[in-house]
């Protein structure tokens, strides 16, 4: 059923927020540390696992298939609820200080990348 | 009495209206690639575009910070494209990612968070020297802000920065955002962004979580669960390290 693989991903999400928050208190700062990124593990460990033991229901992948095929538009409402007035009117210390954030990150990813074996691998 | 019907229907689901309402957003958008950009300049970079400019006009018309949500009708955009269901969607996405990309660049994918938060926090705090700040506090917040916008004030409050201080972290966390969901696309193919090892990295460097979901998105889908996962430790770090380490390394610079 379709709602077993939403329940599946909320399952997930929560049990990594959860993570994430106890972890943030653990170090003693005041944000959610990786919690969607433990949410995600979780996801692709239990996926993997019961491709061994039980095959997840074709409806219940399509639990979680539409919420992934929902990441394009929800990304496009996020965009749409950006404070953009804010972010372009603030002064010109916020500007220079994003964009050559922006830049000097963007320019490191070729070379942590090779660092990591990215050349050889373009899948 | 139709249009007072029309727009008490439409209040009332507002959800409902932003689903229409990105659909028809996403449907033009992808048009317009076809028709105009032979499909070169990809649908979703240009509904992603349209949605910060349709954000800049409602900020611009209400005067408030959540874009078109602003706009009574379409207050539904702020819960479709906010935290909850974005990260959702996002941990959604990590169903069918390779679990073997994700561990032979875990190590390179943890290590390019840290190098991230540092490399950002450096820029910020540079910057910030250069526009005339000299005291500790205010440089660091900066710095932070550089980071992401959450890593910004979260430091600020911490250390005790200005208010106006506090705000312009949080704008230059912004612009890197925007910056970040527009640049992408057009600078992947020069940067090597298109392998998951490369993703995880970029995720790691890049850090915000909005800026790296629509930087990805536009550029190639099936890299999202591989950026998205390192960009959220990002900020945790980013809060961990800055108004701790980072800050005592930029008053030690600062007081040299």
């Amino acid at each position: 059923m379709v709602i077993y693989g939403v329940a599946l991903l909320a399952f997930c999400m929560l049990a990594g927020l959860i993570v994430g928050e106890l972890l943030g208190r653990l170090i003693g700062v005041n944000a959610n540390v990786g919690g969607v990124g433990f949410a995600m593990l979780l996801l692709i460990l239990l996926t993997n696992l019961s491709r061994y033991r039980l095959q997840l229901a074709p409806m219940t992948q399509e639990g979680v298939g539409f919420w992934s095929a929902m990441y394009i538009p929800i990304v496009v409402a996020m965009a749409a609820k950006q404070d953009v007035v804010t972010a372009v009117s603030s002064g010109w210390v916020a500007v220079v200080a994003g964009v050559l954030a922006v830049a000097a990150s963007f320019a490191m990813i070729p070379v942590l990348a090779r660092f990591g074996g990215g050349e050889t691998d373009d899948s | 009495m139709i249009p007072d019907t029309l727009v008490q229907v439409l209040g009332k689901n507002s959800l409902i209206t932003a689903f229409l309402f990105v659909g028809v957003l996403v449907w033009l958008s992808y048009a317009f690639s076809r028709r105009f950009t032979a499909g070169h300049i990809h649908g979703s970079a240009i509904a992603i575009t349209a949605g910060l400019g349709l954000a800049y006009l409602g900020g611009k018309l209400t005067g408030g910070h959540q874009g078109v949500a602003d706009l009574g009708l379409l207050a539904g955009v702020g819960i479709m494209g906010g935290a909850m269901l974005r990260d959702f969607a996002i941990v959604a996405t990590a169903f069918g990612a390779d679990p073997k990309s994700i561990r032979s660049a875990g190590v390179v994918g943890a290590l390019s968070v840290v190098i991230g938060v540092v490399l950002s926090f450096a820029v910020g705090a540079l910057v910030a020297v250069a526009f005339g700040y000299r005291d500790p506090v205010s440089v660091s917040t900066i710095g932070a802000g550089a980071a992401t916008y959450i890593v910004g004030p979260v430091t600020g409050t911490a250390l005790g920065a200005g208010s106006d201080v506090i705000a312009l972290s949080i704008a230059a966390g912004l612009i890197k955002s925007v910056l970040v969901m527009i640049g992408t696309p057009l600078v992947a193919g020069r940067i090597g962004l298109n392998n998951a090892v490369a993703a995880m990295v970029y995720g790691g460097l890049m850090g915000t979580t909005s800026g790296v979901a629509g930087g990805l998105a536009a550029t190639d889908p099936k890299l999202v669960p591989y950026g998205a996962m390192t960009a959220t430790f990002y900020t945790g770090v980013g809060c961990l390290l800055a108004p701790s380490v980072l800050f005592l390394l930029t008053r030690m610079a600062l007081t040299a």
